[in-house]
C-alpha cells in the first residue's frame, strides 16, 4: 500500500484575548490506501484541530497554521491556492462532522445538499445528480430515497441524518473520509448501526479514512491504526491491537484504565487519571503529561520527549516505559 | 445493604407532558408520553442504575421521584409517606432527604454565587445552620468532595468541568440526604475526569451510607457502579434484575441488543464480536406503538405483541422482565 497522505510537522496556533492558543505542535502521521487510522484524544487535545489544519477549514484569524505540510498524493495542501483546495474538498478528501443537526442547511433540502458536490465537481446535471444520490442513499440505508430527496434535514432523525451526511461524503467517491466524532451525538444502537455502515462501505469503495474520537471503544473495532493525541502532540501511534495490548505511554495506559468494560465482571476500581488536561497557552519546554503523570521522573521536566520508537511500528513519546517504570 | 430494607418504592408511575395548540384558547391535543407506568423498589444503601437511550424518559422518573415534574398518576413512598400527595411545607422537609445531581455542571450553578453560598444554600433554606457558620461548612463539604477549601470564595466558571461537578455533589451532600437521584452525572466529562468522578461517588456511599438512583446512557459504567440495573425503553421499564444477571443472561430483546451495541475496547475481541443491529429509530412517544412498545423494532416480534401489552413479570427471583416472548 502507498502513502496517500503524508502530514509532517503540522503547527496550528490561535490567537485569543488570554494570549496564543498553541493546539497543534508538530504533528505527523501517514494514511495509506485503503487503511483506518483513528485519532483519539480528550477534549482540547487537537484532534479536530489537526484535520481541520490539513483541510484548510481553520477561520483565519483568529486561527494560523504556522508550521508544516500536509502532502495528499504528493502535493502540499496547505500550499495549494483556494481554487485547488476547493477541488479536493469534497471530492477527494470529504469529512463528516459530529453534530448531523447544525452541519446541514435546513432551509434546503436533503436532496439539493446531498447533490452538490456532484454538480460543482463533476459537472453534472440536475437528473443525473439526483439519479446518483438515490443510488447513494440507498446504499447508506434510507428507506424509499427517491420520495425523500425534497424532504428537509428537520424531517429526518439523528441517525438518518447522519446517514445523509456520509451520502453526501461520499457521492463524489472520495480517497480519503474524514469522520470526526460521528456517533458522538448517537444513542449506541444507534451508534452501532452507523459503525457498521462505515465498516461495509469501507470495504466496498476501498477508501481511506481518519476517524477522530474520544471513545476508545468505538475505535477498537474499527481502525488499522491508532494515534494518541495529548495537548496538541500525538504521544502515541500503533496497530490497533499493540496500543491496547501493550500500551507504551502513561496516558494511554490511564486512559484504558480509566474505562469500565462491558465485558468485566466484578468490581474494579477504575484507575483515575489525576488532575486536568494543560491549558494550551505555552508551549511548554518538558513533557505535557507530566504534571499528571505517576511514572514523572527528573528528565520529564527539562525536555519534551520525542515520538520514539518502542517496537517496529510502535512510537511513544515518553522517557519512560511504563512496563518497567526505567527509564527507556 | 442493610436488611433489604426499602427506602423508595415506586408504584406505577406515570408522567405525560401535554401538547397544547391553539393561540389564545389554548386546547389540549395530545400528550408526550413520557414516562407510563413505573414501578420499582430501591433498598436502602444499594446503587439502582437506570438505563435507556435518549428520550426513553429516564430522566423525567427521576424528576417525577423528586417531584420536580409533578407525576400525572402514580405513587411514590419514601419511608412510607406518599410524596405524590404531599404539599407545600411537608413536602419541602422530606424532600431534604432526597437530593439530585445534574448532567451539566455548567448549567446547573449560579454564575453568579461563590462556590461558598451554592454550596450551604440549602443548608440555609432548611434552617440547618446560621450565616455566620457558613463558611465552616463549606470548607467541610469541598473538603469532602476532593476540592481545596480555600476556594469557597470563588465563583463556578474558575472551575474545570470535574471540579464544578464535585461542587454540584458538595451541594447535594449539604443536607445530608439518604437517597442521590444521579441524572447522567458524568455524561458531560471527559474520559479521565469521569472515573475521578466516579471513584468519589463510590468513596461517598461507603463514607456515608448513601443511596443512589444511577440514570445513565453508558452501559459499562453502569455495569461498574449498580447494583441493581433497570432498562427503559420509551416510557416502560422493560427489564429489571441484579447487575451480574443482567449483564449475563438479558432476557428482553431491547437489553440484550443494548449490550451487544456496546463496543469493548479491545480490538482483539471487537473483531470476533457478533452484533445485534436494531433496524430505525426509537418511535415518537407522543403516540407509541399498540401491544409492546417495543415490536416494531423487535427481532422477534410475533403477532400477539401487537394486540397485548406485555405484563412485567418476575421471572426467576428478583429478574423482572416486560415480553411475551420470554
Amino acid at each position: 500500500m502507498s502513502e496517500l497522505l503524508s502530514v509532517q510537522g503540522l503547527e496550528t496556533q490561535f490567537r485569543t484575548r488570554e494570549g496564543i492558543v498553541h493546539a497543534v505542535n508538530g504533528v505527523s502521521f501517514g494514511l495509506k490506501e485503503g487503511e483506518t487510522l483513528g485519532i483519539v484524544g480528550e477534549s482540547g487535545c487537537g484532534k479536530s484541530v489537526t484535520v481541520m489544519s490539513m483541510l484548510r477549514l481553520i477561520p483565519s484569524p483568529p486561527g494560523k497554521v504556522s508550521a508544516g505540510k500536509a502532502l495528499f498524493q504528493g502535493k502540499d495542501l496547505l500550499k495549494m491556492s483556494d481554487d485547488e483546495i476547493r477541488h479536493i474538498r469534497g471530492s477527494q478528501i470529504s469529512m463528516v462532522f459530529q453534530d448531523p443537526m447544525t452541519s446541514f442547511n435546513p432551509v434546503l433540502t436533503i436532496g439539493r445538499q446531498v447533490s452538490e458536490p456532484l454538480e460543482v465537481h463533476l459537472g453534472m446535471n440536475r437528473k443525473q445528480a439526483d439519479d446518483r444520490v438515490v443510488e447513494m442513499l440507498t446504499k447508506v440505508g434510507i428507506p424509499n430515497p427517491r420520495d425523500r430527496l425534497n424532504d428537509y434535514p428537520h424531517q429526518f432523525s439523528g441517525g438518518m441524518r447522519q446517514r445523509v451526511m456520509i451520502a453526501m461524503a461520499l457521492v463524489c467517491t472520495p480517497q480519503i473520509l474524514i469522520a470526526d466524532e460521528p456517533t458522538t451525538a448517537l444513542d449506541v444502537t444507534i451508534q452501532a448501526q452507523i459503525v457498521e455502515l462505515a465498516k461495509r462501505i469501507r470495504d466496498d469503495l476501498g477508501m481511506a479514512i481518519i476517524w477522530i474520537t474520544h471513545d476508545l471503544g468505538v475505535i477498537a473495532g474499527l481502525a488499522d491504526r491508532l494515534a494518541v493525541m495529548y495537548g496538541g502532540y500525538i504521544i502515541e501511534t500503533a496497530p490497533i491491537r499493540d496500543v491496547y495490548a501493550h500500551p507504551s505511554h502513561p496516558y494511554t495506559l490511564g486512559l484504558l484504565g480509566s474505562l469500565p468494560r462491558m465485558d468485566e465482571s466484578g468490581q474494579r476500581r477504575l484507575v483515575s487519571i489525576d488532575g486536568l488536561p494543560p491549558v494550551l497557552l505555552e508551549k511548554p519546554n518538558f513533557c505535557p503529561f507530566a504534571p499528571r503523570c505517576k511514572y514523572v521522573v527528573e528528565r520529564c521536566w527539562k525536555e519534551n520527549p520525542p515520538l520514539m520508537q518502542v517496537s517496529p511500528d510502535h512510537t511513544a513519546a515518553c522517557w519512560v516505559n511504563p512496563e518497567t517504570g526505567r527509564e527507556r | 445493604m442493610a436488611a433489604n430494607e426499602v427506602l423508595l418504592n415506586v408504584v406505577d408511575l406515570v408522567k405525560h407532558f401535554p401538547i397544547m395548540k391553539g393561540v389564545l384558547i389554548q386546547k389540549q391535543v395530545g400528550a408526550v408520553h413520557a414516562v407510563d407506568g413505573v414501578s420499582f423498589d430501591i433498598v436502602k444503601g444499594e446503587t439502582l442504575g437506570l438505563v435507556g437511550e435518549s428520550g426513553c424518559g429516564k430522566s423525567t422518573t427521576g424528576r417525577a421521584i423528586l417531584q420536580l415534574h409533578r407525576p400525572t398518576s402514580g405513587s411514590v413512598f419514601y419511608e412510607g409517606k406518599d410524596l405524590v400527595k404531599l404539599k407545600g411545607e411537608s413536602l419541602r422537609k422530606t424532600r431534604r432527604r432526597m437530593q439530585m445531581i445534574f448532567q451539566d455542571p455548567y448549567a446547573s450553578l449560579n454564575p453568579r454565587m461563590t462556590v461558598g453560598q451554592i454550596i450551604t444554600e440549602p443548608m440555609l433554606i432548611h434552617d440547618m445552620t446560621t450565616q455566620k457558620d457558613t463558611q465552616g461548612h463549606a470548607e467541610r463539604l469541598l473538603k469532602l468532595v476532593g476540592l481545596n477549601p480555600a476556594y469557597t470564595s470563588r465563583y463556578p466558571h474558575e472551575f474545570s468541568g470535574g471540579q464544578r461537578q464535585r461542587i454540584g455533589i458538595a451541594r447535594a451532600l449539604a443536607l445530608e440526604p439518604a437517597l442521590i437521584v444521579c441524572d447522567e452525572p458524568i455524561s458531560a466529562l471527559d474520559v479521565s475526569i469521569q472515573a475521578q468522578v466516579v471513584n468519589l461517588l463510590e468513596d461517598l456511599q461507603a463514607k456515608l451510607g448513601l443511596t443512589y438512583l444511577f440514570i445513565a446512557h453508558d452501559l459499562s459504567m453502569v455495569r461498574h457502579i449498580s447494583d441493581r440495573v433497570a432498562v427503559m425503553y420509551l416510557g416502560i421499564i422493560v427489564e429489571l434484575t441484579t447487575r451480574d444477571e443482567l449483564y449475563s443472561h438479558a432476557l428482553h430483546p431491547y437489553t440484550q441488543a443494548l449490550l451487544s451495541a456496546v463496543p469493548i475496547p479491545d480490538p482483539a475481541i471487537e473483531a470476533n464480536r457478533k452484533r445485534i443491529i436494531l433496524t430505525g429509530d426509537v418511535p415518537s412517544p407522543v403516540n407509541p406503538p399498540s401491544g409492546c412498545r417495543f415490536r416494531t423494532r423487535c427481532p422477534i416480534a410475533a403477532e400477539i405483541c401487537k394486540q397485548i401489552k406485555p405484563e412485567f413479570r418476575e421471572v426467576s427471583p428478583g429478574h423482572w422482565v416486560a415480553c411475551h416472548m420470554v
